[in-house]
């Protein structure tokens, strides 16, 4: 059968297929539609969303050595925060086959740095494996699994995000019937780090092996054409050469750790110049420069920053120009994204702007808090770092610093920097966003929206509880919608001597039952309205302005949260009468 | 099926102008041909300027469109159709514009600064640019919402489709209860497209 999947549903497609009984992973662009298709449409994979990468990682470790066929997927930082984990892995090897996708994101289309997890790949010893297309990003996962039960090591599957995030059409397979692993409990391979030593040749001898089988294998390809020009490429880069170059004699390289020295050295010696095109760091280039090969052209045409496009490479190879957008002689306005309508993080920013206080922020929606109109955070990098900026700032002498935070990130990351925060004596305010989702990348179920990623119920974490238990005293929860009460709540936890913590709850606007749910708009009664321009200081998109410049609220749009009725002075915002709604 | 069609979606987030480059990439590959599609999802879909890449033929490599080499650009509002023009093919390209303004909401005095003069600017310089008051004809049907499935039935006339086969496409992705006036809302977009190259 032949179906239009993107790349990550590709991957999830694959995994399926290889019989994967035990799927985690958390959400970040560009790698969540993995574990969301098989919740709906694969839920034999028993995929779930976990706390974060680390524990992701680490389940799956536990359900491979336990003898299943186990998915983890994650963005390229993700792998960050499962690093612990994976630089260990290859030393026991792996029972059941064990594939991580590591989703790296050129361009930083959605994320806070460039990292190519080749190299983290190369420093954990973990073979890399990366497909061109949809197509093989089914047929890559499939073969992961069995390189990785081969070799017994956890096997990476890298994508970027123009594979993860682009369709093409996919010929799919059946499911196959994989018998789960006897585990056979052996403290020297997988307990006790004094015999790790034991382990170490091991993984060098298996690197060694799987060296031996990329020379050979067919996920890497040489297609020759009038062997006139050669080129090295990898990812979805192989499809932009055969596109713009189609008389290019090609070597695609489908495993891209460890690479086939001798396949390399054979290629480049046939061709007086061979470019190597691949998104990140000069990965294979560098290895093949590492093999004596002079005759390379890579980075230092094709460039090192952003993603890789057909155009891009075509004007690096002919030097000329592409057509570039019109802006001389017009005002091309940007339009960055902003928090959506009703969104209750609205308030939290309005306030924070209006106390004037320095905010660190942490990964999520809310990082829309440091554009206009709010301007109102002012430092954001990884996740759960915002409690320990925010003390780090205090520390350093700034006084009147907030942390802010969503729950997903929370639990991801906020939870021991907020115990540090207690037990070291901080002043810490801290605000945490509780929409009950890990909104930013579609609102996905987390510990604090009572729903697991299959929409069955489950246990809900009580924030409150936790906050209280590392010891904050002073904690206060505030419907975030009112934005009298957010303000008050803000203002005296700022004020507080000791730890406090804002709790501002309000489910995202993103979740399936708010989106579903029926809604009665507020309307602008023109006869009240005086024209005073509060609600207009609201930012809210769902407010316009009529010619005669009186507010008007998009009806279809606007999600009844109340603040614009809640700033108007003469009451004229009012809500429509529900005989009138459809 | 030689020829490899470049077509680029352009709107803002929350227009719909995703689902109507999918509807292309079914009805292409109901017609056979090989497809590939990208957009970039996660936080820029959030009121943000939002860009889809379709491409067809008989054998398609890149997913990406690149400047200059787009059979239609597609643009669901004026400033999209500014920002994304250049990926037209300036001789031959055809620019679909829905004659809708939003303002960006999260930039300071957008609303003194939007370049209203948009079409008639890309005009001027030479692009083939159909202007359709795609909102105010959905509006008309009943919903605004549905102005990108009038511009989807604008582009099926310039696409080698047969007009019969996107019903099915349309019935695909489209709620049962939206499917009779999105199919009005085509069948409409079709009309003042051809309406508007007739003359």
């Amino acid at each position: 059968m032949r179906e239009l999947l993107l790349g990550n549903q590709a991957i999830a497609r694959g995994a399926w297929e290889a019989g994967v009984t035990f799927a985690s992973g958390y959400p970040g662009t560009p790698s969540t539609e993995i574990i969301e298709t098989l919740a709906a449409r694969f839920s034999e994979t028993n995929p779930r969303w976990s706390t974060n990468e680390k524990v992701a990682f680490e389940e799956g470790m536990g359900a491979a050595i336990g003898g299943r066929r186990v998915l983890v997927t994650m963005k390229h930082v993700g792998l960050n925060v499962a690093a612990d984990a994976f630089m260990v892995f290859p030393y026991s090897g792996t029972n059941g086959g064990f594939v991580v996708v590591s989703a790296d994101d050129p361009g930083m289309h959605s994320s806070q740095n460039e990292q190519d997890n080749r190299y983290l790949a190369k420093m954990g010893k973990v073979p890399v494996l990366e497909p061109s297309d949809a197509q093989e990003c089914r047929d890559f996962i499939i073969a992961g699994f069995e390189i990785s039960e081969q070799y017994q090591t956890p096997v990476m599957l890298r994508t970027t995000t123009r594979l993860a995030h682009h369709k093409g059409l996919v010929e799919t397979g059946a499911r196959k019937d994989v018998q789960q692993k006897e585990f056979v409990p052996d403290p020297k391979r997988f307990s006790v780090p004094i015999y790790r030593k034991l382990r170490r040749p091991i993984v060098e001898d298996r690197l060694r092996a799987i060296q031996e089988f990329a020379e050979t294998s067919p996920l890497n390809f040489i297609e020759k054409n009038k062997g006139e020009i050669g080129f090295i490429t990898s990812g979805i880069s192989y499809q932009y050469v055969k596109e713009i170059m189609p008389e290019a004699d090609i070597l695609r390289l489908g495993i891209t750790f460890p690479l086939p020295p001798n396949l390399i050295r054979d290629f480049c010696s046939r061709y007086e110049t061979v470019y190597v095109v691949e998104e990140g760091e000069p990965f294979i280039e560098e290895y093949a420069r590492s093999l004596g090969m002079s005759n390379l052209v890579g980075k230092d045409l094709f460039g090192v920053i952003g993603e890789y496009s057909p155009g891009r490479l075509k004007q690096a190879l002919s030097g000329k120009p592409i057509p570039q957008p019109f802006s001389e002689g017009i005002n091309l306005l940007p339009r960055p994204p902003m928090m959506c309508i009703g969104c209750g993080h609205r308030t939290v920013f309005s306030a924070l702007r209006q106390l004037k206080v320095t905010v660190s922020g942490d990964i999520g929606c809310y990082t829309m808090g440091a554009l206009p109109p709010y301007e109102a955070e002012h430092t954001t990098f990884c996740m759960g770092a915002s409690i320990g900026i925010a003390v780090g700032l205090e520390h350093a002498g700034h006084e009147r610093v907030v942390a802010v935070i969503g729950d997903s990130t929370f639990i991801h990351a906020g939870i021991p920097p907020l115990i540090d925060a207690v037990y070291n004596g901080s002043n810490l305010t801290l605000v945490i966003l509780d929409n009950s989702a890990t909104g930013m990348t579609g609102a996905q179920p987390n510990p604090s929206s009572g729903k697991d990623v299959l929409g069955r119920e489950a246990p809900k974490l009580d924030l409150v509880k936790i906050v209280q238990a590392a010891g904050v005293e002073h904690v206060k929860v505030v419907d975030t919608w009112q934005r009298k009460d957010i303000f008050q709540a803000l203002n005296k936890a700022v004020a507080y001597s000791g730890p406090a913590v804002v709790i501002a709850q309000g489910p995202c606007q993103q979740l399936p039952e708010m989106k579903r749910r029926s809604i009665i708009p507020f309307y602008v009664e023109e006869d009240l309205c005086t024209q005073c321009e509060a609600c207009f200081k609201v930012w809210c998109p769902a407010i316009k302005r009529t010619e005669k410049d009186f507010p008007v609220i998009v009806a279809n749009e606007c999600t009844a949260c109340t603040v614009c009725a809640q700033i108007c002075p003469t009451d004229a915002i009012c809500l429509a009468d529900p005989a009138l709604v459809n | 099926m030689e020829k490899t069609y470049n077509l680029l979606f352009a709107g803002v987030g929350g227009q719909g102008s995703l689902l109507i480059a999918e509807l292309t990439s079914i009805a292409a590959s109901n017609s056979q041909y090989d497809v590939k599609q990208t957009e970039v999802h996660g936080v820029s879909q959030r009121g943000g300027s939002v860009e889809t890449h379709v491409r067809f033929g008989a054998k398609v490599y890149s997913p990406i469109v690149s400047p200059g080499e787009a059979d239609v650009v597609i643009a669901l509002e004026k400033l999209e159709a500014l920002r994304f023009a250049h990926y037209a093919d300036q001789e031959n390209g055809v620019i679909i514009v829905n004659d809708y303004e939003i303002i960006p909401g999260s930039v300071t005095d957008a609303e003194k600064t939007y370049p209203r003069q948009a079409i008639s600017f890309l005009q001027e310089k030479g692009l083939q640019v159909i202007p359709l008051p795609a909102s105010k004809i959905a509006h008309d049907l009943g919903d605004g919402r549905m102005a990108n499935v009038v511009m989807l039935g604008a582009l099926s006339t310039m696409l080698p489709f047969p007009e019969e086969s996107w019903p099915k496409v349309l019935q695909l992705r489209l709620p049962k209860r939206y499917l009779e006036g999105n199919l009005k809302a085509f069948e409409s977009g079709r009309q003042t497209v051809r309406e508007k190259q007739s003359v």
